[in-house]
């Protein structure tokens, strides 16, 4: 209905217009043409002016009505050491450019109102002036000439990727339909390779998980940088172009399906002091969420640097956001001591991962320091000298050792060539599924494997001695197949240190 | 200020060069019977009137596209159930609420659509094809095009390109829906977007016949300006109407083409199997098979057509304008020559400028110096025009006819515009610049709305000669000022949002704190924009109403301009003048000149004048 209504009167206020100036035409063919042609050249010559004065209020007032949402005008201040270089480059082009707009704007309109027709005015015969030709080339040609080197230097500034020896982060971000995905580098500081041929639903980035590289790369819900440390963005799409907008930091640049592209830049504010500033201003003293009454935070408070897209990449091109957060390199630390490597995580001994089974050299290191730490503690120890070898396995039924027994052992090796006094027993167990007499004679010759194998690495037969009890001295409940995996086990115990 | 009166006819008579031109209208093979006169004619005045017609059919299409899309865009939560009828499947309705919205897919469909229909088919051949074939001819003395069958066959072309996109908008996957640049793999891939299945495909085939009539057009633009000038119609005698199409026109036909190879390699990608834009791309659950290809490749194809492009559409507005304001101030247009040199400037540096719209799309940042130093210094000329417009007012006797007033307004339009150009030009700035709404504000006022004046201008001032009859004054007055006030109220507060850093081509604003501070001024935009629209329809209902009801026109010169096309009969038949065709001795200018207020072309120079020419070479 109210449609119908609202069309109805379009329809009606167009008639009326139409009708206007028809009746208009008319009554100037009745007052004469010349008449009416007069007066309406008197009446546009003075439109000329009350749109010239209106145009420059409404240009001056809305500036002033927004000035804060422009660059660094208010509270948007750049939050990254080179924004200010832009944003100083925008500011001298504002500066030129206004100074031409309101003259020339004044110029065409002042004109129109003092020369508007009238009857017999004699023009002015000046078909053109070489020398206010050469003055009017010339000013725009000097003015450009301060843009282009001002705006090149900051720009070859701005686009200079790291140097050397510079020192510097470096994440990555990769585009796809319609999110981002943030990788970050890990503990090696590396970012591991990647091919996309490789993409799963599980392995969104098609990382190479036998690089080991990409064993500590994590894959965060949002970007955490620690403040005024240089950041090297590596930027990638997995599908079609992407751009990665960080507008609080004068961040832009396309994400590409194979041609990696970067950015370089510095924050310079943390999250926090970012909110801290907005607080000085009414607009972000509002509420943040006015239709939750439980809500009573003010829109500073949850204010979130944040990452856009700005390249069309779809029908979900509007909705590819990602928080950014600025901390300090102590909140920076914590936070990353959290985060989880994404194979370890998400990957390790899935079926999408090519080492499954295998031991990876940062776990190999790992179960040394975790075997060495269990040494010491015995040696220290008055009555627990006993030490569980988590890492030694053995073929099913069979007293042959798995490959991956052996880094276990060699662990066992180094330890006992650091004390060259220790002496120990090798005792093997097992679970009471089976019969009685088999456990005993599979734990036998499971313990004296692991003493010939350390006989075949040089240990002298005196140090050690071999022991099996079978299914007798249970450390879990048989009951249950945890409990029997526990009792399935290698130990040794400190006989002499 | 005296007027001499020159009896035309026998001057033309007199003076003329007789090239045994016959008007017989018997048996006429140009215009025997209605299908030949009004639907295949080759006679360039009515081929012109078909190119601005169907140009007008577009650009209400297109406007209404952007309205659509701007209620979206103004009242993202408001029920678009009303418009179901005409949108379908595209709107859908919430059974509990009712509410009705846009789909976001069909958002990106219309957006697309619109720039595309705007900036081909209205900008490019509604505004050049239009005023080239009507005004070439005339104006520099010619009885038609040098070929008027390519020329029918150029706007036939058109006709067909537009039939395809049209049909296009009804696809149940949707048009082309991946903005009117259509970048791979976007545009590549129909697993990445409804749109690039069939609507692409009818896209490229729509912009190929389009491309096809672009060419026809500008090889007998060109011809027709080089070879079919008349006696003493030298090329500095000729008005800056005339320059401006030739320079469109050679700019056309060096630039079209390479759209086309661009768009054949698109289609080879996405059918042959080939990898010229596509590399590691993995889509729909799929790692595809290309490797190798640069999407930043197609960019630079795309933009070697595209940022001549934007000269393509300003350049015809530029000379319309020049002429309107030099007519109607009654006043030389002030600097000629460095007028003709301007627009040769900016049609040479048109070449050499287009990765300023890739300063952020991967290309080596080194590379972009050299853009920035020749986008900046397009500045220059730029500048040199926008002086010599207002010069070319200053001391004239300004007669404010809605053509003067559209022509002032598009000298405010291109200095608002052009001088934004000069932030995005400078790729420093652009960083924060790029693909914001800064960058929607800047094109829409300097090559949209401006290029629109430019053919109001146009379409007000000549349509006493193609229709014989003048259009309403009044309403055409109301047209200029509430166009002028709402197509800055619409794009001025764009600005600030790309300040703001909003990117442009977002469907809502609501999922980014940092983007969702303007919706009423939004808001605001969007009742703006349909208010102009409805002035549009209003100049569409002043149009096709003062074809028939119109005050007629009584005599040859209603405006007293000096350039030839006045001194054809009102009602110019097919050969446009009946008789001898005239000789020119001056050029287009002389108003004003040693106190009378317009001398036309074909006048001979009086041996004082002629004294004076001799003395200045």
């Amino acid at each position: 209905m109210t449609t119908l209504i609202i069309i109805l009167c379009l329809i009606l206020i167009g008639i009326v217009i139409v009708q206007l100036g028809r009746v208009n035409e008319l009554a100037g063919k009745i007052r004469g043409q010349e008449a009416s042609e007069n007066s309406a050249n008197n009446f546009h010559g003075i439109m000329c002016i009350v749109f010239l004065i209106g145009f420059m209020i409404m240009a001056v007032w809305t500036t002033a009505y927004y000035k804060n949402w422009c660059l660094g005008y208010g509270p948007h201040t750049s939050a990254s050491e080179h924004g200010e270089l832009l944003d100083g480059v925008f500011n001298i082009t504002v500066f030129f450019t206004a100074i031409v707009f309101v003259a020339t704007q004044i110029a065409l309109f002042v004109f129109g109102y003092i020369y508007r027709y009238k009857k017999g005015r004699k023009t002015l015969w000046l078909p053109h002036d070489n020398k206010l030709e050469i003055i009017w080339t010339a000013i725009p040609a000097f003015v450009m000439t301060i843009l282009v080197v001002g705006g090149l230097d900051a720009w070859n500034t701005v686009m200079a990727d790291v140097g050397p020896d510079e020192e510097y982060m470096e994440i990555e971000a990769t585009g796809s339909q319609f999110l981002w995905f943030i990788r970050y580098p890990g503990a090696d500081g590396k970012l591991g390779t990647k091919d996309y041929k490789k993409i799963t639903g599980i392995n969104p980035l098609g990382q190479d998980f036998t690089d080991a590289k990409n064993w500590d790369d994590f894959q965060p819900s949002e970007i955490v940088l620690p403040v005024n440390k240089k950041v090297r963005v590596r930027i990638t799409a997995r599908d079609v172009l992407h751009n990665f907008d960080l507008p609080h930091f004068r961040v832009k640049m396309d994400a590409i399906p194979g041609l990696p592209t970067y950015f370089v830049f510095k924050p310079t504010i943390t999250t926090e002091q970012y909110r801290q500033n907005l607080k000085e201003y009414p607009e972000y003293n509002v509420l943040a969420d006015p239709e939750d009454p439980e809500n009573k935070k003010k829109l500073w408070e949850e204010f979130d640097y944040e990452l856009a897209c700005a390249e069309l990449c779809g029908k979900g091109h509007f909705s590819m956001r990602k928080t950014v957060r600025i901390v300090t390199q102590e909140e920076y630390d914590l936070w990353l001591a959290e985060q989880q490597s994404f194979y370890m995580s998400q990957i390790r001994n899935s079926d999408e991962d090519p080492m499954k089974g295998k031991a990876l050299d940062m776990e190999i290191r790992q179960r040394r320091m975790t075997f060495n730490n269990a040494v010491e503690k015995a040696r220290a120890s008055e009555t627990d000298k006993v030490i569980r070898l988590d890492h030694v396995k053995f073929q099913t039924g069979s007293a042959n050792l798995t490959d991956d027994s052996r880094y276990e052992l060699d662990n066992l090796i180094g330890a006992l060539n650091k004390y060259p006094e220790m002496v120990i027993e090798v005792m093997g167990h097992t679970d009471n599924v089976g019969n009685p007499t088999g456990n005993q004679t599979l734990s036998n010759s499971r313990a004296a494997s692991v003493v010939n194998y350390l006989l075949n690495k040089g240990v002298n037969s005196s140090r050690m001695t071999s022991k099996g009890y079978g299914d007798k001295v249970p450390v879990e409940d048989n009951a249950t197949a945890e409990g029997r995996a526990k009792n399935r086990r290698t130990e040794f115990k400190i006989i002499s240190q | 200020m005296s007027v001499v009166n020159y009896d035309e006819d026998v001057l033309i008579k007199e003076q003329g060069f007789d090239d045994h031109f016959h008007d017989h209208h018997h048996g006429d093979k140009y215009q025997s019977n209605f299908i030949t006169t009004y639907i295949f004619s080759q006679d360039h005045k009515i081929i012109g009137k078909q190119f601005l017609i169907t140009g007008m059919i577009w650009a209400i299409i297109g406007a209404g596209m952007s309205i659509i899309f701007r209620l979206q865009l103004g009242f993202p939560d408001d029920s678009l159930t009303w418009i179901k009828p005409l949108l379908g499947k595209w709107i859908t309705v919430n059974e509990t609420t009712g509410i009705g919205t846009l789909a976001p897919e069909f958002y990106y469909a219309l957006v697309t659509m619109h720039g595309t229909i705007l900036v081909f088919f209205v900008l490019t051949a509604g505004l050049s094809g239009t005023f080239s074939n009507l005004l070439i001819p005339l104006q520099i003395g010619a009885r038609d095009m040098a070929s008027p069958l390519l020329n029918m066959l150029s706007y036939w072309f058109f006709f067909i390109a537009g039939v395809v996109m049209f049909c296009s908008l009804f696809l149940s996957t949707g048009p082309f829906a991946g903005g009117w640049t259509a970048y791979p793999p976007l545009s590549a891939l129909p697993q990445a977007s409804d749109g690039s299945g069939a609507g692409m495909t009818m896209w490229v085939a729509s912009l190929v016949l389009f491309v096809v009539s672009v060419l026809l057009g500008g090889v007998n633009y060109i011809t027709t300006v080089l070879n079919l000038r008349t006696k003493g119609m030298t090329m500095w005698r000729m008005p800056l109407t005339i320059w401006a199409f030739l320079i469109t026109a050679i700019l056309g036909l060096l630039s079209f083409p390479v759209l086309v190879s661009a768009l054949l390699l698109v289609m080879c990608d996405r059918g042959l199997g080939t990898s010229f834009f596509l590399s590691e791309i993995f889509v729909g659950g799929e790692a595809l098979n290309h490797v190798g290809g640069s999407p930043v490749l197609y960019q630079h194809l795309f933009w070697f057509l595209g940022h001549p492009e934007v000269y393509i559409i300003i350049l015809p507005a530029m000379g319309l304008t020049s002429e309107v304001l030099s007519v109607h101030a009654r006043k030389p247009i002030f600097g000629y020559k460095a007028m003709v040199f301007s627009i040769l400037a900016i049609a040479f540096l048109s070449f050499i400028v287009w990765a300023h719209h890739m300063f952020m799309s991967g290309v080596n940042p080194f590379i972009s110096n050299f853009f920035v130093i020749f986008t900046l210094i397009i500045a220059v000329p730029s500048a040199v025009k926008v002086f010599n417009w207002i010069a070319t007012l200053y001391g004239g006797n300004i007669r404010f006819v809605s053509a003067m007033l559209f022509a002032m307004g598009f000298v405010s339009l291109f200095i608002s515009g052009g001088l934004t150009g000069i932030f995005l030009g400078n790729a420093a700035i652009d960083i924060q610049m790029h693909d914001t709404y800064f960058v929607v504000a800047h094109f829409h006022i300097v090559m949209g709305i401006a290029a629109f004046f430019g053919m109001f201008a146009g379409i007000y001032h000549w349509f006493p000669k193609m229709y014989g009859r003048f259009m309403n004054e009044t309403l055409g007055r109301i047209h200029f000022w509430g166009t002028m006030i709402g197509a800055y109220a619409i794009f001025w507060p764009m600005h600030y949002l790309g300040m703001a850093g909003v990117p442009r081509r977002y469907y809502r604003f609501d999922n980014f704190e940092t983007f969702s501070h303007f919706s009423q001024m939004n808001q605001f935009i969007t009742i703006a924009a349909i208010i102009v629209f409805f002035l549009q329809i209003l100049f569409v209902v002043n149009f096709f109403v003062s074809i028939w009801k119109g005050k007629r026109v009584t005599t040859k010169n209603p405006w007293g301009a000096t350039t030839l096309e006045w001194t054809t009969p009102i009602d110019a038949g097919h050969g446009n003048w009946p008789g001898n065709i005239p000789a020119v001795h001056r050029w287009a200018y002389d108003y004003g000149k040693d106190g009378v207020e317009f001398i036309p072309q074909i006048v001979p120079l009086t041996d004082e004048e002629k004294e004076n020419e001799a003395d200045l070479h």
